[in-house]
């Protein structure tokens, strides 16, 4: 399946290789970088190429491609889903996912994907397992073994991959047993010029974060499941259960995983959390333009709207901006031509907005279109679904558990057409 | 730094040496050659004491074996001598090595290693040996024959960690053996929502292979997918049941059911590759009113990475094309978002246009306008295009469109107007007749266009129509002619053209212009345009060489053209495989496996029959799967003994038949049945739905005479039963008595090997007096040894959340004696053995009670009407029919209801017509309650259309298929 992979950095340098089977000559990602030289935008790489004998597949994360190599059929998302976790183990694992990560810990990456593919197919991608077969390397573990010359490698199988419950490393323990839920939920938008809504849904996930002692078995349940559309668990939970009962039934991994992502169904109306008023204009034959924007709250049922964050790209024939916010600052790259306010957080009394006026290219024509606007921000306590946990029990294990509950809403894509 | 990496290596110190080989992997991570430090680093492939070292060691040694082979043979007996390891950690991860060293001469070596691992106890060393079969046949293909027999070894082994590896150890080495699959399949799709991800993607894509070639097509003969095939397909069903009942009615293999079902939960994974392979096997399998269920996750899915996004897409690109109804509710979801990556809005806006149709177009134009003003040029280009292909697909909107592309024309951006053009050229080949004005603006506007394509777009225009515009497509001409030479190619080929048309009909004012131009092109850099031209000239310009031609000139140049298709570009991607590679790049990649078509006749099913039925061993935890549905012998040929209806016991009380349940071993109440006898007999006659039949087969001896007993008792619950059961129907669900109970027994527990206790079981056919979505058990059990048993009792059961109600135990049951008693169990409908442990005071025998598919079923009474009113609910996927030929017998002497009251425990539906040729039966699951209902209908010449309606699908076929044995045989 995945013959080789290949990391390849922003400035289009290949900085790891490992090969599950014969090896590849790395001239392979010469089509790669022509496909890269061709897109305007690192985003627009195609994640398929096929070359004369091999595929290329890529993902990019962190600004790093990861170009797997194929060299027959294969499902194309079987691949990009594996280049994914891949990402997110050595994330989970080094902390952050950059290219001085990767080359600082070379050895870990290198029994790490050992173990995570044979012969090019998958064979533990379970970071419980992972992690009982490799250790993640810690300050502390790095100088014990500098000193002692022993390994972050475990010796035995871990009983996980053998178990009915692959997910969960046995013998865990704890002196405080604690289970956390973050209730995350995302809206995205498209506002049209008037202001009305073209487009809106939440997407949720439950991220979770548990600590338990042995094997519990936990059942999360709400107070109004019927809210959730179409849902999708991580593979610990019982599906027969959630169908006959509305009930999250499953034995935890330990430490941090995502139980849920759900979607609300389309039928609810989604209360919009914030409203702006924009006006911006382009005047015919006038080298200038004017910019005015306004935020402001609207039914966010009493929680503040914070880490407001807007951006916008404006169009290239404008030279340079000339703008004053009310609160926050704002930035605007004349290269890139992005203009991005961090507004924070939106007082309802005294609402942020930012105006001015942008200097367009002498003699150009007025852009014959308006910018999109980007807003990102976050309000606390709040599912905007009005999804509730109703309990949460653990089964099995005779102490008592710490219990937490988070909610948060957050914009995903959330835009504005002007 | 090799030298100093190689000295540390010889060096005594294994911090030292862990060291270097550290070094030694970040060379090999950075492509550096480190060849030359392979005798150094095989030295210590036997290193004992560090673990991480020998690791390194091994990465090293995959790498560069291939390149040193003689060396790499050294390091071959560490590794022999750790396949014998008691660490399976150890014996796995030496197969995985010494299967990864590409060395032919080791071949024979790894082919005994294989062979062994297989073998092994650990399900982790017999997973390595799957993946180690595909190092081995890439290394070697010779050994093709004896690494199938490995594979077929372990497609038999029924751990899930196995599943997956050697499904794709199989479909490496010998993708064409699907004669492998057939006994494992069902345990494949059992097993399969509790493999790892990764394995369940491979194996349902190789289970959608391997259904197309066994099962008929669910599709209906003439659902050859089109936009409007969901209602074709009702519209087909409901003609088919009525008006066309000759043709052959399509029933679905209860394997292919068996796919579809354990498949479905897998929509909900978080892998999206696994959830990607459900929606394609649903789309190449499934029938086609089923497919949409797969839509909401798909959309899920567009939630995901960028990469997981251009992936989906694409593939819902391709459905969208066939099967416009199923995303048409998501058309929002496809809206474009200016941050999308160029090729993710390219693809959302080939959904758009697919999804377009006369009652959302509005709405989609209006989508489209904001786009156009994209500042991504590229992307408002394609809309341009999309909104053309709008145009000409949805009538309606075709003059709406083309006003707004001409308004588009005084666009400031050059390749937004280029792209207009080029579509009202298409636009205006399809109505040319009311739009010469529009061609008249687009002349005018000709010496502001320098897009290339453009421009030789307005030259053909004005060339094809030039008797509309006859006044000025000679002046472009002019134009043309004095800026000839600085034109593109393909502009100068057009105005070749535009020349000799207008030669053709307007050689007064153009003969010399066109002679200019021809001399022009005559002397061209571009070999095409000097062919061009010197072709034009001798097919226009009459000489005497070739006059022959000349004459048809006119009819060559100014034939009508057929306006062209705007097409989508996903138009053909169906021929491959949804979610595959080939799919995505729209070429045959290499390994590529075709799907092949429907096979006209279902090749024999009987091939998947597993001889032993194994338990299957569910998954307690995720997912747990249901059972396979078994084959069970059918009672057909057994005798009738007994009826009773529900009405006829009303004057027995249930305290007293309780009472005689109890003592029913007694000697005194044989002496209280036979006197009561004569009493049931009376009451039955006149009650008897079936009269003629059931009086002539009605026999007042009672071998197991309990079970009158038995009768006696149930037939009193009924009215509390329906009553508590909550069935959501619109009117009551009246459980009446059996139609008829056959009387064969079953053998639980032979007397040999159950040490002197036998038992027989056998379905009474009433409801449960313990729980009503119980079957009823009678079990008789007799001492046949010298000695009395003691304390007969039901002990464990399998599987553990098996419902039984145990029979209340059996003190003492003398030699020679035999007691009869009742049990319980909810088999949740599906006919998966209970299994469950006999006990007597010292012994325990392990039994089954294996239901037939109609003994899970209680009669129901309903009028007619009713009957067609729930008929009318349960169509579509919840109905199956066939049709039979009937042996003569059944057809003369009684009627029908005879042989399928004895397959099935169903009620007669009194029919209030006269119409003697049509049978209908209604009943309820026992378990969840759900409505069966069953109709057959008499045909000429002795054929029979048997129709179920059932919402539990896989009953209704199991049930058809006996219905089918029973009419056609008794």
């Amino acid at each position: 399946m995945i013959h080789s992979l290949f990391l390849v950095n922003s400035s289009g340098d290949i900085f790891l290789e490992k090969h599950w089977k014969s090896v590849v000559s790395r001239s392979v990602c010469d089509y790669f970088f022509e496909a890269q030289e061709r897109a305007s935008e690192p985003e627009n790489v195609p994640p398929v190429i096929p070359t004369p004998h091999h595929y290329l597949i890529s993902v990019l994360r962190h600004r790093i491609y990861f170009v797997a190599v194929i060299q027959s059929e294969v499902p194309p998302l079987f691949v990009i889903e594996f280049l994914h976790r891949v990402v997110d183990t050595f994330q989970d694992y080094f902390g952050v996912c950059t290219e001085a990560a990767i080359k600082d810990n070379v050895v870990v990456v290198y029994e790490l994907l050992e173990e995570m593919l044979d012969n090019g197919f998958p064979l533990a991608t379970e970071s419980n397992i992972l992690k009982e077969l490799i250790k993640p390397p810690t300050i502390l573990r790095t100088v014990v073994n500098t000193i002692t010359g022993s390994t972050n490698v475990g010796e035995q199988l871990p009983t996980g991959q053998l178990s009915v419950v692959p997910w969960r490393r046995t013998g865990v323990k704890y002196t405080n047993n604690e289970a956390y839920f973050d209730v995350v939920e995302e809206i995205d938008a498209i506002i049209d010029k008037s202001g009305s809504t073209i487009t809106a849904e939440i997407q949720g996930v439950i991220d979770a974060c548990v600590k338990l002692t042995g094997m519990p078995d936990l059942t999360l349940s709400f107070m109004n499941p019927r809210l959730l559309d179409d849902v999708s668990f991580h593979p610990c939970v019982r599906f027969k259960r959630w169908e006959a009962e509305r009930i999250l039934s499953f034995i935890p991994p330990d430490g941090n995983f995502r139980l849920l992502s759900y979607h609300v169904s389309s039928q609810n109306l989604v209360a919009i959390p914030v409203y702006v008023k924009h006006n911006i204009t382009f005047r015919e034959g006038s080298s200038q333009g004017r910019f005015e924007l306004t935020l402001g709250p609207k039914q966010t049922m009493g929680k503040g709207v914070e880490a407001v964050l807007v951006s916008s790209q404006l169009p290239r024939g404008v030279l340079n901006t000339n703008l004053n916010p009310t609160q926050g600052t704002y930035t605007f790259d004349p290269v890139t031509k992005l203009l991005s306010w961090d507004v924070g957080k939106i007082n309802p009394q005294k609402l942020p907005s930012l105006k001015g006026s942008m200097s367009l290219q002498a003699g150009a024509s007025k852009p014959d279109e308006n910018p999109t606007i980007n807003i990102q921000f976050k309000i606390q306590q709040s599912a905007l679904s009005g999804l509730k946990v109703n309990r949460l029990d653990m089964y099995g294990e005779k102490y008592k558990p710490f219990k937490g509950i988070k909610y948060m809403t957050k914009a995903g894509k959330f835009q504005v057409r002007t | 730094i090799v030298c100093l990496i190689d000295y540390m290596l010889e060096s005594n110190k294994e911090s030292l040496k862990l060291e270097a080989m550290k070094r030694v992997v970040g060379l090999i991570a950075k492509g550096k050659n480190a060849s030359e430090l392979f005798p150094a680093v095989v030295k210590n492939v036997a290193s004992k004491n560090i673990e991480v070292l020998k690791k390194l060691v091994y990465v090293y040694l995959v790498r560069y074996a291939e390149e040193q082979q003689d060396l790499a043979l050294l390091s071959i007996s560490t590794f022999q001598r750790a396949l014998k390891d008691p660490n399976q950690l150890i014996r796995a991860s030496a197969l995985r090595v010494l299967s990864s060293i590409r060395v032919p001469i080791i071949v024979p070596i790894m082919m005994l290693a294989i062979k062994e691992a297989a073998s092994d106890m650990s399900p982790y060393v017999r997973k390595t040996s799957a993946h180690a079969i595909q190092k081995l046949y890439s290394l070697d293909q010779d050994q093709k024959d004896l690494l199938i027999e490995v594979i077929e070894k372990l497609l038999k082994d029924k751990s899930t960690l196995v599943a997956g590896s050697v499904v794709m150890a199989f479909e490496e080495v010998c993708p064409d053996r699907i004669d492998l699959i057939h006994k494992n399949y069902r345990k494949l799709c059992n097993l399969l929502v509790d493999v790892e991800e990764w394995g369940q993607v491979v194996i349902i894509s190789m289970l959608t292979r391997y259904a197309r070639t066994q099962f008929t097509s669910p599709w209906k003969e003439d659902g050859v997918f089109d936009e409007h095939s969901e209602r074709a397909f009702y519209e087909s069903d409901e003609e088919k049941t009525r008006n066309e009942p000759e043709a052959k009615p399509y029933m679905m293999d209860p394997d292919h059911r068996l796919l579809l079902r354990n498949t479905k939960p897998l929509l909900q994974s978080r892998n999206t590759a696994v959830v990607m392979s459900v929606a394609q096997l649903y789309w190449h399998l499934a029938p086609k009113n089923e497919v949409s269920i797969v839509t909401k996750s798909l959309v899920r899915l567009l939630r995901s990475h960028r990469e997981v996004q251009y992936i989906v897409l694409q593939n819902i690109a391709s459905m969208s094309i066939q099967r416009k109804g199923m995303f048409e509710p998501y058309m929002k979801s496809f809206y474009v978002r200016s941050t999308d990556a160029t090729h993710i809005k390219s693809l959302k806006l080939e959904i758009l246009t697919s999804l377009a149709n006369e009652a959302n177009i509005s709405t989609v134009l209006r989508e489209f306008q904001t786009y156009v003003k994209s500042q991504d040029k590229e992307f408002a280009a394609g809309t341009i295009q999309a909104i053309g292909r709008c145009a000409t697909n949805i009538s309606e909107v075709t003059d709406t469109c083309l006003n707004g592309l001409v308004l588009l024309l005084s666009n400031r951006d050059e390749t937004v107007v280029a792209e207009s053009v080029v579509v009202i050229r298409k636009l205006l080949q399809t109505q040319p007749t009311q739009h010469s004005d529009i061609i008249k603006h687009m002349a005018k506007l000709f010496d502001n266009i320098t897009v290339p394509m453009a421009r030789a777009s307005i030259l053909w225009l004005m060339g094809e129509y030039c008797e509309r515009v006859p006044k000025i497509a000679p002046d472009v001409l002019r134009k043309m002619a004095k800026s000839f030479t600085s034109e593109e190619d393909i502009v100068k080929l057009q105005t070749v053209n535009l020349a000799a048309k207008l030669y053709l009909t307007n050689s007064k004012q153009t003969k010399l212009l066109t002679q200019y131009i021809l001399n022009l092109g005559k002397y061209d850099q571009n070999y095409d345009i000097r062919d061009r031209t010197r072709f034009i000239r001798q097919l226009i310009v009459p000489n005497d060489k070739n006059g022959a031609l000349s004459k048809y000139a006119h009819r060559i140049l100014l034939a009508p053209k057929p306006a062209p298709l705007l097409e989508s570009a996903y138009k053909d991607r169906d021929r491959y495989q949804l979610g595959t590679l080939s799919h995505t790049i729209n070429t045959k990649a290499s390994g590529y496996l075709e799907l092949s078509d429907w096979p006209a006749v279902a090749p024999d099913q009987s091939v998947r029959n597993v001889e032993v039925i194994e338990p299957v061993k569910i998954h307690h935890f995720i997912f747990p799967s249901t059972a396979h549905p078994t084959p069970s012998g059918s009672d057909a040929e057994s005798r009738v003994e007994n009826s009773s209806q529900s009405s006829e016991e009303s004057d027995e009380s249930s305290s007293q038949s309780e009472k005689s349940s109890s003592e029913s071993e007694s000697d005194s109440e044989k002496k209280k049945r036979k006197t009561k006898t004569p009493l049931q007999k009376k009451t039955v006659k006149p009650t008897a739905k079936d009269g003629p039949y059931l009086s002539k087969c009605y026999q007042p001896t009672f071998c197991s005479s309990d079970l009158f007993i038995f009768s006696l008792i149930l037939s009193v619950c009924p009215p509390v039963y329906s009553a508590l059961s909550p069935l959501s129907l619109s009117f009551p669900l009246q459980v009446s008595g059996p139609a008829f109970v056959p009387e064969k027994s079953h053998d639980l527990l032979h007397r040999m090997t159950g040490k002197g206790l036998s038992a027989q079981y056998q379905f009474p056919r009433q409801p449960c007096l313990y729980q009503p979505t119980m079957v009823s058990v009678q079990i008789s059990l007799t001492n046949t040894s010298d000695h009395p048993l003691e304390q007969i009792h039901i002990g464990d059961r399998s599987p553990t959340g098996l419902n039984i109600h145990c029979f209340n135990t059996v003190e003492c049951l003398e030699p020679e004696a035999s007691v009869t008693v009742f049990m319980g169990i909810d088999f949740n409908d599906s006919t998966q053995a209970a299994n469950f442990q006999l006990c007597t005071k010292e012994d325990h025998f392990s039994v089954s009670i294996q239901p037939a598919v109609g003994d899970l079923f209680l009669p129901i009474t309903m009028t007619e009407l009713d009957f067609r009113k729930e008929q009318g609910k349960l169509l579509g996927m919840n109905e199956s029919s066939a049709t039979i030929t009937m042996a003569a017998e059944n057809m003369t002497s009684q009627p029908i209801s005879r042989p399928v009251a004895t397959v099935a425990n169903l009620g007669v539906v009194p029919s209030g017509q006269d119409d003697i040729h049509r049978c209908v039966f209604a009943g309820k699951t026992a378990s969840s309650g759900a409505v069966v209902l069953v109709t057959v209908e008499l045909r000429e010449s002795s054929t029979a259309l048997i129709t179920i309606n059932t919402e539990k699908s896989v009953m209704g076929s199991m049930l058809l298929r006996d219905l089918k044995q029973a009419l056609a045989q008794a």
